[in-house]
C-alpha cells in the first residue's frame, strides 16, 4: 500500500488525542528473533510472569494459545481438544492465508489516527488472529500473551478477533516483561469483529514494569444481537498509559459492557476510557470503570456513551479512589444524545476512603490496616465484573497484592 | 449491687469533638452483669458518650480516664478496645459497597459462631449475608443487622444506640428479645429515646443525660415514665439540671 504508507508517514509526528505525548524515536527496534517452541516448554521465568498476566504456559484451563515475545510468535495454536472451533494465527501468517483478511484489517481503527497507529502500521511486529467459527461455543478460555523481553524495546502489534455468527468465546490476553525490563513502548491494535449473536469475553490484563509506556488502540463492530464484554485489569503501576476503546454497537439488541479495573502507583499517568456508540435498534451499552490512586499517580478516567439510534440505552459508572494526598483522578464522563429517545446516564465519584467506615469496622475488631484493604477490596468488588471464572481467583489475588503493596 | 465489679467506669470525662465541648467531666459507673439505659434530649451528649468509650479519634479528650474492666483505654485505639471485650451496636451505620456482610460475619465470629442460628434468631435472611454492607437496608434490616454482628462478635459489654428507632412493631420484638438474650450474663449501656426496646429488656438503671453529664440515675421504668409523661423540658426546669446548666 504504497498511498497508504506515504499519509502514515506524515502521521508518525502526530500526538495522541489524550494522554502524555512521547518521543518514539527513543525506544529500541533491536530484538533477536526468538524460536517457535511448544508454548510448555516457554522458559521458567517467562512462564511466570506470563502467569501474573493470566496466562498459563502449561494451558491448563485453557483452549489454545497465542505466545508473542518481541517481534516473534513463538507458539500459536488450538489444544487438540478444541480443534475445529477456532483458529489462532499470528497477524501476518493470517493476512497471507486469508485475502478476505484484508477486509477486517485497519478497518475500525485509523491508522492514521496518531504516531502509535502509524507505528503499528508502518512498524508492525505481529499480533494474533483469533476466529471463533460459525456457531463454535468454546467453553475453555483462549489466551494471548505480549512479552517483551528486551530493555527500552519497543512493540508493535496488530490483533485481529473475529467471532463469527452465532459463536461463543473468551479471550483473556496477558502482557508482561522479563524481570529485568524497566522500560519500554507497547503499541497494541486491536480490530474485533463480534458478528451476527456471537458472545465474545475479552479480558486484557496488563502487568508491566515501571517505566513502560503503553498505548493500546482498540475497536469493535458489533452486528445484530452480538455480545461483547471487554474487561480490563491494570494493577501495577507504568509510567504512561492512555487508551480509549471504542465499541459501535452497530446491530440490532447488541450489547457491549467495558469494564475496567485501574491501580496507579508512584509517578504513574494512566488516561483511561471506553467509548460506546450506539447505532442499532435496542442496543444497550454499560461501562464501569474502578479507579485507586496511590503515591503520585495522576489518573483521567473517561467515558463516552454516544446515542445514535432512538431505541437505545447506555450507563455508565466511574468510582476513583484517592489513597494518597500528592495523587490525582480525575473523572471525564461524557453523553452525547443525537436522536430522542436515547436514554443514557452515569454517575462518578472520587473521594477517599471515608473514616467513618474504617471507624465501623475497627469497632468490629477489624485493625486499621485490615478495615482499610477490606474496604478497598470492596470498592473494587471483583465480583460484579463479568469476568471469566477461570480468571476470577487470579485477579482477585493481583488486587489483593496490588492493594498489599499500595498501603 | 454495691459489692459487684464495675465493668466500665468513667471518671470525669470531658471530650470535645470538632472544637464544640460534648461531654463536660462526666462520670458513669455500670457494674459487671448490669445493664443500663442513657436518657436525654436530643444533643445532650448520648452518642458522643458512646463514640468516646468506642475511642473515636475526632472524639478528643481533654481530662478524665475510661476504665474497662480494670484496664485504663482512654488512650487505647478502637479495635484494641474491641479486643478487650467492648462491642457497639450503631445507631445509623455507614453503608459500604463491595464489603459483604458476611465478610464482616466471618472476621469477627472466627468460626465459633453458628451462622445460621444467629441469622434465625435476628431475622437475617441468609442472601443477606451476600450483600453490601448496610448498602439500601431498611430501617429494620439495619438495626438487625447491627444486632447480628454484635451477637457474632459476643462482647463482655455491649453499647446500643437507639436500637428500637425507626423500627416496626415487629422487628421491635425481634431486636429485643435477641438483645436480651445476649445480655444475659453479660452486660451493657443502651441509649433509647422512648424506651420501647425497655419491654423486652430488663435494665437496672437508668441515667438522664443533659449538657455532656449525667443529671440524674434511678429506677428504669420510674424515670422513664416521668420523662414520657412531662418531657426533657420539665426536666431542665429540675433544680440538678439547672445546676449542670451553670456548669458546663
Amino acid at each position: 500500500m504504497p498511498k497508504g504508507k506515504k499519509i502514515t508517514q506524515k502521521a508518525i509526528e502526530k500526538p495522541a488525542a489524550f494522554g502524555s505525548d512521547l518521543d518514539i524515536r527513543g525506544f529500541s527496534r533491536e530484538a533477536a528473533p526468538w524460536p517457535s517452541c511448544p508454548v510448555t516448554s516457554l522458559p521458567g521465568d517467562i512462564a511466570q510472569r506470563a502467569l501474573s498476566a493470566g496466562v498459563r504456559t502449561d494451558e491448563v484451563d485453557r483452549a489454545g494459545t497465542y505466545f508473542q515475545i518481541d517481534r516473534s510468535a513463538v507458539f500459536k495454536g488450538m489444544k487438540k481438544t478444541f480443534g475445529g472451533k477456532a483458529e489462532i494465527l499470528s497477524t501476518k501468517d493470517a493476512l497471507k492465508k486469508y485475502r478476505w483478511a484484508r477486509n477486517y484489517w485497519w478497518k475500525l481503527v485509523d491508522a492514521n489516527m496518531d504516531k502509535y497507529t502509524a507505528l503499528a502500521n508502518l512498524r508492525w511486529d505481529q499480533g494474533y488472529f483469533i476466529r471463533v467459527l460459525k456457531d463454535q461455543k468454546i467453553e475453555l478460555p483462549l489466551q494471548a500473551c505480549m512479552f517483551i523481553s528486551r530493555e527500552n524495546f519497543n512493540q508493535n502489534v496488530h490483533n485481529l478477533i473475529i467471532a463469527e455468527p452465532g459463536s461463543e468465546a473468551q479471550i483473556i490476553t496477558g502482557c508482561a516483561v522479563h524481570p529485568n525490563i524497566q522500560s519500554g513502548l507497547h503499541v497494541g491494535i486491536s480490530e474485533f469483529y463480534v458478528k451476527k449473536d456471537a458472545k465474545l469475553t475479552f479480558t486484557m490484563i496488563h502487568n508491566w514494569a515501571q517505566n513502560f509506556h503503553v498505548r493500546p488502540r482498540s475497536a469493535a463492530l458489533l452486528e445484530g444481537g452480538a455480545t461483547f464484554v471487554s474487561n480490563y485489569v491494570c494493577m501495577k503501576s507504568v509510567k504512561s498509559l492512555q487508551m480509549y476503546p471504542v465499541a459501535y454497537c452497530k446491530g440490532a439488541n447488541s450489547r457491549v459492557s467495558f469494564n475496567t479495573i485501574l491501580h496507579g502507583g508512584k509517578n504513574s499517568y494512566l488516561d483511561v476510557g471506553s467509548k460506546v456508540v450506539l447505532q442499532g435498534k435496542g442496543s444497550r451499552g454499560e461501562v464501569i470503570a474502578r479507579a485507586i490512586a496511590t503515591e503520585n499517580a495522576q489518573i483521567k478516567a473517561r467515558g463516552l456513551l454516544v446515542g445514535e439510534n432512538e431505541d437505545s440505552r447506555a450507563h455508565l459508572e466511574c468510582r476513583g479512589l484517592l489513597l494518597s494526598d500528592q495523587a490525582s483522578i480525575h473523572a471525564i464522563p461524557e453523553l452525547v444524545g443525537k436522536v430522542k429517545g436515547t436514554e443514557l446516564s452515569h454517575e462518578a465519584a472520587v473521594g477517599k476512603i471515608a473514616e467513618e467506615q474504617i471507624q465501623y469496622l475497627m469497632a468490629r475488631g477489624f485493625s486499621e490496616s485490615e478495615a482499610e484493604s477490606l474496604i478497598i477490596r470492596g470498592f473494587i468488588d471483583v465480583g460484579t465484573f463479568g469476568l471469566p471464572d477461570a480468571l476470577k481467583e487470579d485477579i482477585k489475588k493481583m488486587v489483593d497484592a496490588s492493594i498489599a503493596g499500595a498501603l | 449491687m454495691g459489692e459487684r465489679l464495675a465493668i466500665l467506669t468513667i471518671e470525669d470525662l470531658t471530650v470535645k469533638i470538632a472544637g464544640k465541648k460534648v461531654l463536660n467531666g462526666l462520670n458513669l459507673e455500670v457494674p459487671e452483669g448490669e445493664t443500663h439505659v442513657l436518657l436525654g434530649p436530643n444533643g445532650s451528649g448520648k452518642t458522643s458518650l458512646i463514640m468516646s468509650i468506642l475511642g473515636f479519634p475526632n472524639c478528643r479528650i481533654l481530662s478524665g480516664r475510661i476504665l474497662f474492666d480494670g484496664t485504663d483505654i482512654t488512650n487505647l485505639p478502637t479495635d484494641e478496645r474491641t479486643k478487650l471485650g467492648l462491642g457497639v451496636a450503631f445507631q445509623s451505620p455507614p453503608s459500604i459497597r463491595g464489603v459483604k456482610l458476611g465478610e464482616v460475619f466471618k472476621h469477627i465470629a472466627k468460626g465459633e459462631v453458628d451462622e445460621i442460628g444467629l441469622a434465625k434468631i435476628t431475622n437475617i435472611p441468609m442472601e443477606f449475608l451476600e450483600r453490601d454492607l448496610n448498602l439500601g437496608f431498611s430501617g429494620g434490616e439495619l438495626k438487625r443487622s447491627e444486632i447480628f454482628q454484635l451477637l457474632a462478635q459476643r462482647p463482655n459489654f455491649a453499647l446500643f444506640d437507639e436500637p428500637d428507632s425507626g423500627v416496626d412493631v415487629e422487628n421491635l420484638e425481634i431486636i429485643g428479645k435477641a438483645i436480651s438474650g445476649f445480655l444475659k450474663g453479660r452486660s451493657g449501656l443502651l441509649i433509647t429515646h422512648l424506651g420501647h426496646i425497655l419491654r423486652y429488656v430488663k435494665a437496672d438503671v437508668a441515667h438522664v443525660m443533659f449538657y455532656g453529664m449525667i443529671a440524674c440515675s434511678g429506677k428504669p421504668s420510674k424515670i422513664i415514665n416521668l420523662i414520657m409523661k412531662r418531657g426533657y423540658k420539665w426536666c431542665e426546669k429540675c433544680p440538678k439540671v439547672r445546676r449542670l446548666r451553670k456548669k458546663r
